[in-house]
């Protein structure tokens, strides 16, 4: 089956309220071309959840969000992200704050269609206190011991980015860290795939191991070849992270005056391709 | 060696933090934990695991910084989920920073003031609730002050004593909180009820600086050693392969 799809059409899929997971981690290959279109959108309330990086601070400053779910917020090079922090520090959104590994287990839950894994992280911290939501359970062996229940993180859909793709929604990532894409998409009732590169099916192997194939078409509804499509962050091998421009973009965070010209310099524009092109020219 | 930077001081404490840990996957995190786990690797701890900060494990002794001289020689491979699956395991110590600690080890890197509307958004709880409950843990504070050593924290993400203790031994068997090491000095835990200790003072600082710069009361032994200096061998390693463009002094004064 021919998944190929643009970013306009993905996004015309996603509505208000939507809880939408995105792949990737910190500053690094995040569907960015995607989270572009959404801030072209109509979109609001969303609830995201995510390892995060400018995807939250950018969809936080462009009042797309209601609630993050989430374990960091950072760009890695600046540890702060600075537009969720102001988004945070206005109180403007709501949070469920938890554990990195509690993440992982909360989606690990939704794509295993279990209401929720035990863990022990979270017990006796404030994650607790600050997410009175969570239960614990306990053990029914006869080691009897007490655990979190982490409730499955269930998303209405997935965005993720990948070095390459086929047209039937197979994936491969060709850098260091596959993090946690896999399990995004199949935590999501809908997910949109966007790639480097678009190849033949055949020509996979010709860049990477068998074990780069991490996402499989049954894990995707739509691919969009969007090249440059995780900038600013990073994307080895195709590219590093765009430290110069995550600076701007860091330093549009100072006052609503500075975040006016970043917008209007680099988002408030009619396309991807407009954005690709305006960042070139720079 | 009075040529020896507070810097390295700290990177030596640091070390000496690993020195006893074996076979197992350390995680420096920030510059000063990442060049001292780097010294424990080259001197006393040989056979720890440690990454390059991203996903390949790295066998030799690296710079933190600049090119990297000798080559890394690649051992291992360690994604982000693969770092989640090591620490239930257990097998591994970390050192993490601390916006805030108080008397019993409990850490914020959460935020400052109220949750819901914090005055300072900092990283989030990160890996610390997990951490702190499945393996060592230890920490680096480079600015030893009121302000970071607190009578209660705003936000615990990292579980100290009094919260293991209220757990129970059952949930809490894991939890390990070793060492606090900063700018001021080395500190543990080793008391009946698990307060924080003063271990050991850096050299040229006084209990008394100690004692004003920390917002709770620390138990104080009658003699307090010295934190040692570094040999000649360890201030080798320091100087010369492992921080030879001395970032460690944008880190701690010297």
């Amino acid at each position: 089956m021919d998944k190929r799809t643009t970013l306009a059409d993905a996004v015309a899929e996603l509505r208000d309220g939507m809880t939408i997971g995105i792949g990737g981690w910190g500053s690094r290959r995040k569907p960015m071309a995607l989270v572009r279109e959404i801030l072209r959108s109509p979109l609001r309330d969303l609830t995201i959840v995510s390892y995060g990086g400018p995807d939250v601070g950018l969809l936080c400053a462009a009042g797309k969000v209601r609630k993050v779910v989430y374990g960091f917020v950072s760009l890695d090079s600046i540890p702060l992200e600075p537009h969720f922090r102001s988004a945070r520090q206005a109180g403007a959104i709501e949070t469920m704050e938890i554990d990195e590994g509690m993440f992982q287990w909360g989606l690990q839950a939704a794509a295993y269609r279990l209401p929720f894994l035990p863990t022990r992280a979270g017990l006796g911290t404030d994650v607790m206190r600050l997410n009175p939501q969570l239960k614990t359970v306990r053990s029914p062996y006869a080691d009897g011991e007490e655990l979190v229940a982490m409730p499955a993180l269930t998303l209405d859909a997935a965005l993720i980015h990948m070095n390459r793709a086929d047209p039937s929604g197979n994936g491969q990532y060709l850098g260091p860290d596959p993090y946690f894409d896999d399990l995004f998409c199949m935590a999501a009732k809908r997910r949109f795939m966007t790639c480097e590169k678009l190849v033949r099916s055949e020509d996979f192997l010709k860049e990477g191991t068998l074990h780069t194939l991490v996402i499989n078409r049954l894990m995707v509804d739509g691919v969009i070849e969007t090249p440059n499509g995780a900038h600013f962050t990073e994307c080895p091998p195709d590219y590093n992270r765009d430290e110069a421009f995550q600076r701007e973009y860091a330093n549009a965070a100072r006052d609503a005056a500075s975040w006016q010209a970043f917008a209007t310099k680099y988002l408030s524009l009619e396309s991807e391709k407009a954005y690709q092109e305006a960042v070139r020219k720079r | 060696m009075s040529d020896v930077s507070r810097a390295e001081i700290c990177a030596v404490a640091i070390a000496d933090t690993f020195a006893g840990d074996g076979e197992i996957f350390v995680s420096p995190i920030g510059l000063l934990p990442q060049i001292g786990a780097r010294l424990a690797k080259a001197t006393s701890a040989p056979d720890l695991l440690m990454t390059d900060g991203v996903a390949p494990l790295v066998a030799n002794v690296i710079p933190v910084s600049g090119d990297d001289r000798p080559a890394p020689v690649v051992e291992g491979w360690l994604p982000y989920r693969k770092v989640f699956e090591l620490l239930w395991w257990g097998r591994r110590h970390v050192m993490m920073g601390a916006t805030q600690i108080d008397r019993f080890g409990n850490q914020n890197i959460a935020c400052i003031g109220p949750h819901e509307k914090p005055k300072a958004m900092l990283l989030g709880m990160r890996g610390a609730p997990g951490n702190t409950l499945s393996h060592p843990t230890s920490y680096w504070v480079p600015n030893h002050s009121t302000k970071t050593f607190v009578p209660k924290v705003d936000v615990v993400s990292g579980a100290g004593y009094d919260r293991a203790a209220a757990l129970g031994p059952k949930t809490a068997r894991f939890h390990d909180i070793r060492r606090v090491v900063s700018n001021l000095g080395v500190f543990d835990f080793a008391t009946p009820d698990h307060s924080m200790r003063l271990a050991s003072l850096h050299p040229g600082v006084t209990r008394e600086e100690i004692v004003s710069n920390t917002g709770f009361e620390l138990a104080i032994p009658a003699q307090v050693p010295t934190t040692r200096a570094p040999s000649a061998d360890e201030l080798r390693w320091l100087r010369e392969v492992i921080d030879p463009e001395k970032t460690r002094d944008s880190e701690v004064r010297a």
